[in-house]
């Protein structure tokens, strides 16, 4: 019983650590004035209003929009074929792209950053808009790298021998057979990335940071010059769009599996 | 069944990602390399030269003092993380699927949030107008609300706020796989719940632990703003000072060596906790 007590306590003490901030920074949007309190003073949602009507803050939106976009589907676009190839042939040697395409993760970000701008400013891009778009697509690609290797790891052999069976060639079974199957994994992979992207500061700051203004670049930026509270609501708008995003996936795919849990009566 | 490539068009699934991961992945990593043997011109940025210049600054003890600082504290972080992390994976890993479900769903969310975003609500949460200080004002704890940023403490916090979620997800799987027959045989020995964890669960899970505080500790060095937004200037780390170098103070050939050097830790790290986690899936 008390153990019982004690584990509760523990679990409401976390999520009460990993809620904090975020409880506060919520409130702090409510407030009616251009002022700092909590509890909030008043009641308005005139800082929600203002990241879509205020020119520097909807363009900020805008990019951080169009940048996930593009990078979410390049990662993508990079992986499946990577993925793809790992399942399908016998190649130690592609292990080595595979790593390649995990180091971005592993390694801290402030190295993959400075990569970047020494790679823009030696190729003389830097500071151009699609720059942001090709950074985030490498530095995310492990994402849909992962997803896509466990979905492909899903992938029913005996399906794939029937139609080789009866005839069907490597392209005929990817389209018939993989693509449907692996579907929820692209989409899992590219929702991850795009997560990630919208989020992401210090490898668009060192690729495009002086020419363009994603919301994480637009928040930091403001912050030397003390507080607006469309921080705060932009804030809470990116933890909503993560929930909802990653609830999406968990509501229509398999999370713990994606996580790397398998039930007990799977393996054995 | 797996076949060896041989018709072009088997390359060529491979050739893409290899290609662009080389051109926009080795190759910046190359430059990088290559830009902290050479040389900055006072005024300008820099020119190409072969100098041992940017890495003998290392030598110095303002230097090692932020390498102190930031091993120290990266260490201290990780071990807060997985003394937090390690008992609560395992309990939520013994949760119904749904509760699960939805745990992950929050730590996601805010393994997620971007770095500022962090930085930005614990300095709310510390700060005197809206901190967590008016609350224990009105519970008559204090007298007056303070400010609690930028301080030590406020680095920490945040830092394990940004690992903790990170730390739960890699013990996710080796403890999500831990065999529950081992527990309930401890249970059927008369052991506690609290006993058969400590003296079943933590000792079977030994290399995921020391490999677990690997990783974090090198997500932890990664930590570029936290510092910066919750402390003072003491308070910076190596991530800090090379993103300082490389954006205010224009010395990329300082800031690439520096990062050179932190790309040689963290690899040599990671291949050690590669090196455990093996081990345990080899025993």
């Amino acid at each position: 019983m008390i153990n019982r007590f004690v584990l509760r306590l523990f679990l409401a003490a976390m999520a009460l650590f990993l809620s904090a901030p975020l409880v506060v920074v919520a409130g702090v949007s409510f407030n009616e004035k251009k002022s700092l309190s909590f509890p909030p003073e008043g009641f308005s949602l005139d800082w929600y209003a203002q990241i879509f009507t205020e020119d520097s803050w909807r363009q900020a939106l805008f990019n951080s929009l169009g940048v996930a976009i593009g990078a979410s589907s390049l990662s993508v676009i990079i992986a499946f074929p990577l993925a793809w190839f790992l399942w399908r042939f016998h190649a130690p040697w592609a292990r080595i792209v595979q790593v390649l395409g995990l180091a971005p993760f592993i390694l801290p970000p402030v190295i993959t950053a400075l990569g970047f701008l020494s790679f823009w400013t030696t190729a003389g891009a830097y500071g151009q808009p699609w720059t942001v778009v090709i950074s985030h697509g490498i530095f995310f690609v492990t994402l849909p790298l992962v997803t896509l290797t466990l979905g492909f790891e899903a992938v029913d052999d005996s399906l794939v021998e029937a139609a080789a069976t009866m005839g069907a060639d490597d392209r005929t079974i990817l389209r018939t057979i993989i693509l449907p199957l692996i579907l929820p994994y692209i989409i899992s992979g590219m929702a991850f990335a795009f997560v990630l992207s919208l989020n992401e500061y210090i490898v668009a700051y060192m690729a495009v940071g002086f020419t363009v203004e994603t919301l994480p670049i637009k928040i930091f930026n403001s912050l030397r010059y003390g507080y607006t509270p469309t921080m705060a609501s932009v804030t809470v708008l990116f933890v909503a769009v993560a929930i909802v995003v990653f609830g999406l996936i968990a509501r229509f795919g398999d999370l713990p599996r994606l996580l790397g849990a398998w039930r007990h009566d799977e393996d054995s | 069944m797996k076949i060896k490539p041989g018709k072009f068009s088997d390359y060529a699934a491979i050739g893409f990602p290899a290609g662009m991961l080389t051109v926009f992945f080795v190759i910046p990593f190359g430059i990088m390399i290559a830009m902290s043997f050479f040389q900055r011109v006072q005024g300008a940025f820099y020119e190409p030269a072969f100098v041992f210049e940017n890495y003998a600054r290392f030598l110095s003890t303002f230097f090692a003092g932020i390498l102190g600082f930031s091993v120290g504290l990266a260490a201290l972080v990780a071990v807060v993380s997985v003394l937090l992390a390690f008992p609560f994976t395992y309990i939520l890993t013994r949760m119904a699927r749904q509760t699960q479900v939805v745990w992950l769903v929050f730590l996601l969310s805010v393994l997620s949030l971007s770095e500022v975003l962090i930085g930005f609500g614990w300095s709310t949460l510390l700060s005197r107008t809206a901190g967590i200080t008016n609350l224990l004002v009105s519970l008559g704890i204090m007298d007056k609300p303070m400010s609690l940023s930028p301080s030590f403490g406020a680095v920490m916090t945040g830092m394990v706020y940004q690992t903790f979620p990170y730390t739960v997800l890699v013990l996710y799987p080796a403890l999500s796989r831990l065999d529950p027959s081992l527990v309930e045989a401890a249970r059927t020995l008369g052991s506690g719940p609290a006993r058969s964890f400590l003296n079943v669960v933590v000792p079977a899970l030994r290399n995921s632990i020391v490999s677990t505080l690997i990783m974090v500790f090198v997500f932890a060095l990664g930590c570029y703003l936290l510092p910066q937004l919750l402390g003072k200037p003491s308070h910076w780390t190596l991530s800090v000072l090379i993103t300082d170098q490389a954006i205010y103070q224009s010395n990329m050939p300082f800031a690439a060596a520096m990062a050179v050097f932190l790309v040689l830790v963290s690899l040599s790290l990671v291949a050690i906790s590669l090196l455990y986690g093996k081990k345990e899936n080899a025993g």
